[in-house]
């Protein structure tokens, strides 16, 4: 619906993607692993292939956790707002079809946080 | 020059009550000449909302503002009273400890300016209705709440004397990351037009959130041993039931004006009570964490403030058509989990806040655990024991990656799926080509009714990556430019005092260092 104004309303968009410099947002939150209280935002070169996420981006943000150590990135399952993904890690961000703010999550199969807590 | 041709006039006689109430309300008011009504009041239109006749509007407060004034200049006179008694006698060092000063580092910060701004808001809604009666009553809330304003920061001047994070309030209050929650809350609020926020913070705010606000602050100060805090929250309680009684009145007045009112209405308790809703999870956290001595559980006060007393008052609005605002039940079943997360978060963004968080102690766990039986041991515990473990070890956890923010509520999306508090839940829309996400089913709802306002809103972390939180020295080509620690420059925070844990704060040592010296030799 329409914003009730008493002239034309118009709202400029604040986090467009012309606005990140050449970066484009991406979420990721690890299911499972409440310890980190909500999934992280990153403003990531769209060419940088996906692997580096779980090369370079990953151990930064989720590193504290022991759990992080024990993951087989292998069996790990990838989710693209809400539904099955599956990421070509030799290939870029945009090639693997992710685009300005979108989200994804990783579930790591046997790995459920603090004695099983999601924590 | 005086008039020789006029005789003398009579005494006068003096008014009868009800008269004098009139002269003084809606004797105040008049139809333009010079220019159109319409003109004069541009804003009462276009919401939708159809008034047809002003006077039908009870004043819900038989007050003039002669007598308002005098009132007010008696509680004052006592509030200041109080207030100066407790600061000439070191009344802080009475608290039951310095971490409940963090209580009021909070409401600082995040409260406070919204009585500064419900003052402007009511002001200017007040401008804006034709109808004499709302008119007085909003001239007074504003009032009101400039008063609360000062009067808190008055209390509140006396421990930035002594204890970190009290400085800069104003100032972090338009940028600090978790004070976007409250300052947009109000900014949304204050953009509306005059009924809509009338709704928003009369009704929705006011009369059935509002307790659960004051009454936890003012009960927490008064079981912590501040009496400065007690006594504004008692100077302003005959305030507050003027406020609630304005938000009933509003509501009742433009349900009995128009039926085409009420889907607008329930449109806009739906979407504030789920905008206050969210706010208040600061208070949850407050509560169940931040007092050392405990009230009650945020559980306890929301069964009591909004199951019982909100319950009534949707029963009582039925039969207007009005029904229980959306998110409602929603709201009830996640009593059992907000507080704990939300203390999760800013134990998790320590090093980004200008207040002291902690571990829970093993008797605050208990006690916790007492207050949520079903919740507490199953999903919380491990995670608060784990830390305390690592903290103990020389490991805190800082958190120093930058969350994902709800675009409506601009809380980090920590809230989880209703039902299941293993998992976060995760909403979006897509507008304008754009992805925008959200916390809640609630919070979607708002943004997909008027998408064109929220796309706007100012995202802490966002703003962070787009580069526009840094002060004007930062040199983001420098090889050592670090830009969390710039961003802490740019909120006036001092690294090292404001934001470190409570266990190896300045306030906690200077504290019991000088309650020692009022004790021992």
């Amino acid at each position: 619906m329409a914003v009730a104004a008493i002239k034309e309303y118009v709202g400029v968009h604040a986090d467009s993607e012309d606005k990140f410099h050449g970066a484009k947002l991406l979420y990721i939150g690890w299911e499972d692993h409440l310890m980190f209280c909500a999934p992280f935002a990153f403003p990531l070169p769209p060419d940088m292939p996906f692997g580096a996420i779980i090369e370079a981006v990953l151990p930064g943000a989720y590193g504290y956790h022991p759990d992080f150590a024990r993951i087989d990135w292998s069996t790990a399952e990838w989710f693209k707002s809400g539904e099955p993904f599956h990421p070509d890690p030799a290939k870029s961000l945009a090639d693997n079809g992710l685009g300005h703010k979108d989200v994804i999550r990783f579930r790591t199969p046997g790995l459920t946080g603090i004695k099983g807590s999601a924590s | 020059m005086t008039d020789t041709t006029t005789p003398p006039a009579a005494p006068a006689k003096k008014l009868g009550l009800k008269e004098r109430y009139a002269l003084m309300t809606r004797g105040l008011g008049w139809e333009t000449t010079y220019q159109p009504m319409n003109e004069v009041f541009p804003y009462v239109e276009y919401e939708g909302i159809k008034i047809h006749d002003w006077d039908k509007w009870e004043d819900p407060f038989r007050l003039t503002m002669d007598s308002y004034w005098k009132y007010q200049a008696e509680k004052e006179r006592k509030l200041y009273a109080i207030m100066d008694a407790f600061s000439q006698n070191n009344g802080h060092l009475g608290l039951t400890d310095a971490r409940y000063i963090n209580a009021l580092k909070l409401f600082l910060t995040g409260v406070s300016p919204l009585e500064y701004m419900a003052h402007r808001g009511f002001a200017h809604v007040g401008r804006a209705f034709p109808g004499v009666g709302p008119r007085v009553a909003c001239q007074m809330q504003a009032l009101d709440e400039l008063r609360h304003a000062q009067t808190q920061i008055h209390s509140m001047s006396n421990y930035n004397k002594f204890y970190d994070g009290f400085h800069s309030w104003r100032h972090m209050h338009d940028r600090v990351w978790y004070l976007s929650v409250p300052k947009s809350f109000f900014d949304d609020a204050i953009t509306a037009g005059p009924f809509e926020y009338m709704i928003a913070i009369g009704f929705s705010f006011e009369y059935v959130l509002t307790n659960l606000l004051f009454v936890p602050f003012i009960s927490g100060a008064a079981y912590n041993g501040d009496m400065g805090a007690m006594a504004f929250g008692f100077s302003a309680q005959s305030d507050e039931s003027r406020h609630m009684t304005l938000g009933l009145e509003v509501i009742k007045f433009l349900l009995e004006q128009d039926p085409d009112n009420l889907p607008i209405v329930q449109h806009w308790i739906d979407k504030w009570f789920w905008r206050g809703y969210r706010v208040l999870t600061l208070v949850a956290m407050m509560m169940d964490y931040m007092l050392p001595k405990k009230v009650m559980s945020w559980r306890e006060a929301w069964e009591i403030y909004a199951e019982e007393n909100g319950g009534a008052l949707f029963a009582d609005l039925a039969r207007y058509g009005i029904r229980a605002p959306l998110g409602w039940d929603q709201a009830c079943a996640d009593k059992d989990h907000i507080s704990h997360q939300a203390w999760a978060t800013f134990y998790n963004y320590q090093a980004a806040a200008p207040f002291h968080t902690w571990d829970p102690s093993e008797a605050d766990m208990e006690w916790l655990a007492n207050k949520y039986p079903d919740t507490y041991d199953k999903y919380y515990r491990d995670r608060f024991t784990y830390w305390r473990e690592q903290h103990e070890a020389g490991n805190r956890f800082l958190n120093t990656t930058l969350p994902m923010l709800c675009q409506v509520c601009q809380i980090p999306m920590l809230f989880t799926e209703p039902g299941d508090p293993t998992k976060i839940c995760y909403r979006e829309s897509d507008f304008e080509g754009e992805k925008f996400h959200f916390c809640s089913d609630g919070c979607k709802n708002i943004f997909d009714h008027e998408p064109q306002k929220y796309v706007q809103a100012w995202l802490p972390v966002h703003q962070i990556y787009q580069g526009n939180c840094f002060g004007p020295d930062a040199d983001p080509t420098a090889a050592d430019f670090n830009p969390l620690v710039e961003v802490l420059k740019w909120y006036r925070l001092n690294i090292g005092q404001d934001n470190t844990d409570y266990a190896e704060s300045e306030d906690k040592k200077n504290f019991n260092a000088w309650r020692a010296l009022t004790t021992e030799n």
